[in-house]
């Protein structure tokens, strides 16, 4: 059996590598799939739903729900400004935030570095739970308002400042020497070597917190109950067991005797929340995944 | 304030102010990471305290807690542990992380294992590129897919149902099914994010110990079983002991999301986390919530202090701390 390699063994290996590359290929369409019928029943004449059901290939499309969504003043055009919002001002000043004293940690002429990363991992390890902090974002008076769903729990992550820290730190000290010889200052060293060099660390934290920020609705169900500001992942959430919130959208329709397009039009709004994802799909491949491996791997 | 809390200071202040003259730039700009922690985590500890007091909303501030509270002892948690739900989140988050523990780790690892065999570059990307798409978007979104896969009149599964001439199922009522729909969302949306994890750890794998034991005749079975599992036990040990450190704390976005408040399947679904946010946010009572939050932290606790000593026994260089 062993020693004589054949062509036979060879073959044997092929087969396999087939079946293997048939059970991948099955569980890509699987991850696939499912949002493509969202997608479909999205653009779904809403009484075709009702005749036969969710389909792949339906008997009639219909652009109805799309239509209403992207009409003047309906409340899913405001909710979703308020995600753009928030998940914009959120990223880019917990990239800055974090950036910051990732820097600061990776100082090695910082003589209390450590003493400072261990104040940041120790709540890592201990955290009281959900209620201390509602209690604090109370007393902060971050309740209904933006700066509720901005300020707590996504605007500084010690994981993405480890993150930032480990690549500073890859960065030669040389570098920060002959800078230091030549009369640069701390701030003039950080800026103009350290945070261009570590651009795509940043860059890659930056999508983690853009993608937290964006798909947020923890912030919103703790400490936003006014409507008008509810981010569109809270919106959305609503939707399910309020049909409720969408009376508007139909009053804009202006048309009470014709049906509710209720089940495409909860899908396309499923469909748009999913949309920046999509579009920014490329640079997530690009650093999201290689941030994750080392991140797990190293820390 | 700020300085107080800091671990290192009280001993040499001296050394710390003088280097926080020196370095002034540097403390500066981490000065607010450094406030949102001490703010966000560090305060929020004499909060615990309120578990052993009738809580009022007129007294809530830090000094309040500490010096005005109302002590009850332990009425909030004889309450809760005297009311049947405390035996039935326990049990429920518990048994639900071992689910997801086991079938996650199953699932990635065998997806890792696969795409390492294959050897058609621009399939491997592609495939990668699919599989990790679930894992960007919101457990709402999830939720509303979910949906489309198991409404009751419109739903998929029951389509295939009345094909295979059985009758329709209304899942969203059924609460034995639920554990296992959690599972099939759960590694539909995690697995492939962590099968790429492994492959990392895969791909890192000396290739020269491959070439040896080929040379050897190694099938490339016996090189899955006897080299790659081998070598990455380790990563799968120290994965698992850190999920089993946090086995006591449910995932609050994928079952709120999913389940809402559904109370049908409370039996099956209800977890810790969720129970907290009722206890809170429905019923308002944020004593009896924290009394049951530091019931779930001391148990997580010990987990996480057993789990990482473990790993420490095993492999050293895998422990957190």
């Amino acid at each position: 059996m062993e020693g004589v390699k054949s062509r036979a063994g060879r073959k044997h290996f092929a087969v396999s590598r087939f079946v293997i590359g048939f059970f991948i290929l099955l569980f890509s369409l699987v991850c696939l799939l499912p949002m493509v019928l969202t997608f479909m029943v999205s653009i779904t004449d809403e009484s075709t739903i009702m005749r036969y059901g969710y389909s792949f290939f339906p008997k009639k499309f219909s652009g109805y729900a799309y239509r209403l969504m992207f009409q003047g003043g309906s409340n899913v055009l405001q909710s979703y400004g308020i995600s753009i919002l928030v998940t914009v001002v959120g990223t880019l000043a917990a990239v800055v935030i974090t950036g910051l004293c990732a820097y600061t940690l990776a100082n090695k002429n910082v003589k209390y570095r450590n003493a400072l990363a261990l104040f940041i991992f120790i709540p890592m390890v201990f955290t009281a739970g959900i209620v201390p902090w509602y209690l604090i974002c109370t007393w902060l008076h971050l309740r209904n308002n933006l700066a509720a769903l901005i300020v707590p729990n996504l605007l500084f992550n010690p994981f993405n400042m480890y993150l930032v820290r480990n690549f500073m730190e890859g960065v030669p000290d040389s570098l920060r020497e002959s800078a230091t010889i030549d009369g640069a200052n701390d701030a003039v060293i950080a800026f103009r070597i350290y945070f261009p060099l570590c651009m795509p660390a940043l860059a890659t934290v930056g999508l983690f917190y853009g993608l937290a920020y964006w798909n947020d609705w923890w912030n919103a169900i703790m400490l936003v109950d006014d409507q008008s500001l509810y981010p569109i992942q809270y919106f959305l959430l609503q939707l399910k067991s309020r049909i409720s919130m969408l009376r508007d959208l139909q009053y804009l329709s202006g048309s009470g005797s014709l049906t509710p397009p209720t089940e495409s039009l909860k899908m396309a709004t499923a469909i748009v929340t999913v949309g920046p994802i999509v579009l920014l799909y490329p640079f997530l491949q690009k650093y999201y995944v290689k941030g994750l491996v080392i991140g797990s791997v190293k820390g | 304030m700020a300085t107080n809390a800091k671990p290192a200071s009280s001993k040499e202040k001296r050394g710390f102010l003088a280097d926080v003259r020196k370095n002034r730039f540097s403390y500066l700009i981490a000065l607010p990471a450094l406030l949102y922690v001490l703010i966000f985590s560090y305060f929020s500890y004499p909060y615990m305290l309120i578990a052993f007091q009738k809580f009022q909303y007129n007294r809530s501030g830090i000094f309040d807690i500490l010096f005005h509270g109302d002590w009850c002892g332990w009425d909030n948690f004889k309450f809760f542990f005297a009311s049947q739900a405390a035996f039935r989140v326990t049990v429920n988050t518990i048994w639900l992380n071992i689910l997801f523990i086991v079938t996650g780790t199953v699932a990635s690892l065998l997806i890792a294992l696969g795409l390492n065999e294959l050897r058609c570059k621009w399939f491997v990307k592609t495939s990668q590129s699919v599989m990790l798409f679930p894992n960007y978007i919101s457990w709402v979104v999830v939720s509303y897919i979910l949906y489309t896969l198991f409404s009751q009149q419109y739903g998929l599964a029951n389509k295939f149902l009345a094909l295979l001439h059985m009758d329709p199922v209304n899942w969203y009522t059924t609460p034995g099914a639920w554990p296992w729909i959690l599972v099939l969302m759960r590694v539909w949306k995690g697995a492939g994010m962590n099968a790429i994890i492994y492959l990392a750890a895969i791909t890192g794998i000396d290739q020269t110990l491959y070439e040896a034991a080929s040379i050897d005749g190694a099938g490339r079975f016996k090189l899955m079983t006897k080299i790659t599992l081998p070598l990455i036990t380790p990563m799968i040990v120290i994965l698992t002991l850190l999920s089993v450190g946090k086995i006591m704390y449910g995932d609050f976005g994928m079952i709120y999301a999913l389940v809402g408040d559904n109370g049908t399947l409370y039996s099956t679904t209800d977890i810790i986390d969720t129970y907290i946010f009722r206890a809170l946010r429905q019923v308002g009572d944020p004593s009896q919530a924290m009394a049951m939050g530091l019931f779930q932290s001391a148990i997580g606790f010990v987990m996480v202090f057993g789990s990482n000593w473990i790993t420490k026994r095993i492999y050293p260089e895998g422990a957190l701390y």
